[in-house]
C-alpha cells in the first residue's frame, strides 16, 4: 500500500472528483489543491466579514426599528458566514489565527465591493439588491463544489442569503416609489454600485489565472463572464420594475444571443481597489485590525473566567 | 497576556424531538458552555434546533480514509443482509 506514488494518488483524486464524489478533510488531496481552497475560502469568509462594515455603518441610522432590526439580523448573518467558512479553513489545516492576521497585514485579499463607501441609507437597499445577488449568484453553484465541508457551508449560506437579497430589494422598491428626492437617492446609489457589482465575477475570463485548475478541480463550477452575465439578465429586468436606470449607455437586449450585451468594465478601476488603493481599502483593515485589539480583553476574560470554572470543578 | 487560542468544538444539534444530533460545523470557544452558547448563535438562528451537542474536536476519534475499503469491504460481500437479495414468488404480499 506505500508504494503507491503521488501521480496514481493525483490520478485516483481526479476520478474521485470525476465522478463527483465529495472530498472530505482527511482523505488524500493534492497541496495545490488544498492550498487554493485555503486561499478561495479564507478570501471568502474575509469577505463576510468585511462585509459588515459598510453596512454596520448605517444601523444606528436605519429609518425606522423595523429597518433596524432586519439590518442587524443581516449583518449578524454575515458574521455567521465568515464563521462557517473559516471552520472550514481549519478543516484544511489553516491556522485560525494566521489566517485573521493575514486579513490585518494586508496579504489576504477580500472582495473588493466592501472598499466602496456607504454614503447614504439607499445603499442599504442596493447592497442587499446587488451585492447579496451577485454573491447568490457565486455561491449557489458552490454548493456543488468538490470539498465537502466547503459545499456544506455554502447550502447554509445560500439559505439565509436570499432574505438578504429581498430585505435590500424592499428597500430600493420603496425609495424608487417615494418622493423625488427618494428616487433619486435610489438612482444615485444604483449609479455607484452597479459597475462595482459587476466586477464582484473577477476578471474577465481571458484574465482569470487560476480559473481552468479549478474547474477541474470543481472547486468553482462557471467562469467568472458566464456569472457576471447571469447576473446581469436577472438583474435588469428587476431595475426595470421599480422604475430606475441602469447606468449603462452599451446595455441592450441582444434577441440573437438571448441575453443583454452590456458596456466594457473599468479594470483599472478593479485592478487598483484589488491591489489596495481603493476608496475604504485603509478604512476596512483598520476597523479590523481595531476590532481585535479593542477586542482582547473579552477573549482573554473568557480564558480565565473557564480557567476558574475548570479549577472549582477540580477541587 | 495569555495568547491562548480558543479550543475548537464539533457541534451537534437536534433539529426537532425525534431526530438524532446531526454534526453542522465547528466552532472555537473557551470551554464547553461558551461553545454551546455559541453554536446558538451561530448554528440556530432560525430555529433550526431543540438541542445542542458540542464535543472537543481533539476529543473525537476517527476511522480512516485511506483504510475505509479494507474497515468496509466485509459488509460488501454479504448482499444476503438485504431483502432485495432474496426471490420472492409473484402473488406474495406482505413481506
Ligand atoms: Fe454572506
Ligand atoms: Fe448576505
Amino acid at each position: 500500500m506505500k508504494e503507491i506514488n503521488i501521480e496514481e494518488l493525483e490520478k485516483r483524486f481526479q476520478e474521485k472528483i470525476d465522478a463527483d464524489i465529495r472530498i472530505e478533510p482527511k482523505d488524500w488531496m493534492p497541496d495545490a489543491y488544498r492550498k487554493t481552497l485555503i486561499r478561495q475560502i479564507s478570501q471568502h469568509a474575509h469577505s463576510e466579514i468585511v462585509g459588515m462594515l459598510p453596512e454596520g455603518n448605517w444601523i444606528t441610522r436605519a429609518p425606522n426599528l423595523r429597518r433596524k432590526a432586519v439590518l442587524l439580523a443581516k449583518v449578524q448573518d454575515e458574521a455567521g458566514h465568515g464563521l462557517y467558512l473559516y471552520s472550514a479553513a481549519e478543516t484544511l489545516g489553516a491556522d485560525r489565527e494566521e489566517t485573521i492576521d493575514d486579513l490585518h497585514s494586508g496579504k489576504a485579499k477580500y472582495s473588493s465591493i466592501f472598499n466602496y463607501p456607504t454614503l447614504t441609507w439607499a445603499d442599504m437597499g442596493t447592497i442587499g439588491w446587488l451585492v447579496d445577488g451577485a454573491a447568490i449568484m457565486n455561491q449557489v453553484p458552490l454548493c456543488r463544489c468538490s470539498y465537502g465541508p466547503y459545499a456544506r457551508a455554502m447550502v447554509r449560506v445560500c439559505k439565509e442569503e436570499s432574505f438578504h437579497q429581498r430585505q435590500g430589494f424592499e428597500i430600493v422598491t420603496k425609495l424608487a416609489q417615494g418622493t423625488p428626492e427618494q428616487k433619486a437617492m435610489a438612482q444615485d446609489s444604483l449609479n455607484r454600485f452597479w459597475w462595482p457589482a459587476l466586477m464582484m465575477f473577477g476578471p474577465s475570463d481571458a484574465d482569470s489565472q487560476h480559473s481552468e485548475q479549478s474547474m477541474k478541480w470543481k472547486i468553482k463550477r462557471n467562469s467568472n463572464d458566464e456569472l457576471r452575465q447571469m447576473f446581469v439578465d436577472v438583474t435588469v429586468p428587476q431595475a426595470e420594475l421599480v422604475g430606475l436606470t441602469i447606468p449603462d449607455p452599451d446595455l441592450k437586449w441582444n434577441e440573437e444571443k438571448g441575453s443583454y450585451d452590456f458596456g466594457e468594465i473599468n479594470w483599472d478601476e478593479f485592478w487598483q481597489v484589488v491591489s489596495g488603493n481603493g476608496i475604504c481599502n485603509k478604512e476596512r483593515v483598520e476597523a479590523r485590525r481595531k476590532a481585535k485589539e479593542n477586542g482582547s480583553w473579552v477573549r482573554e476574560a473568557a480564558n480565565a473566567y473557564a480557567a476558574k470554572k475548570a479549577q472549582r470543578k477540580a477541587s | 497576556m495569555t495568547k491562548k487560542e480558543w479550543p475548537l468544538y464539533e457541534v451537534f444539534i437536534r433539529s426537532k424531538q425525534g431526530l438524532s444530533h446531526k454534526h453542522v460545523g465547528s466552532l472555537r470557544a473557551a470551554d464547553e458552555t461558551m461553545a454551546v452558547e455559541n453554536a446558538r448563535d451561530v448554528y440556530t438562528r432560525r430555529s433550526e434546533g431543540v438541542s445542542i451537542w458540542v464535543v472537543e474536536s481533539k476529543n473525537i476519534f476517527a476511522s480512516d480514509p485511506s483504510e475505509a475499503d479494507s474497515l468496509f469491504e466485509p459488509a460488501d460481500s454479504k448482499v444476503y443482509r438485504h431483502p432485495t437479495f432474496y426471490d420472492v414468488p409473484d402473488g406474495i404480499s406482505h413481506m
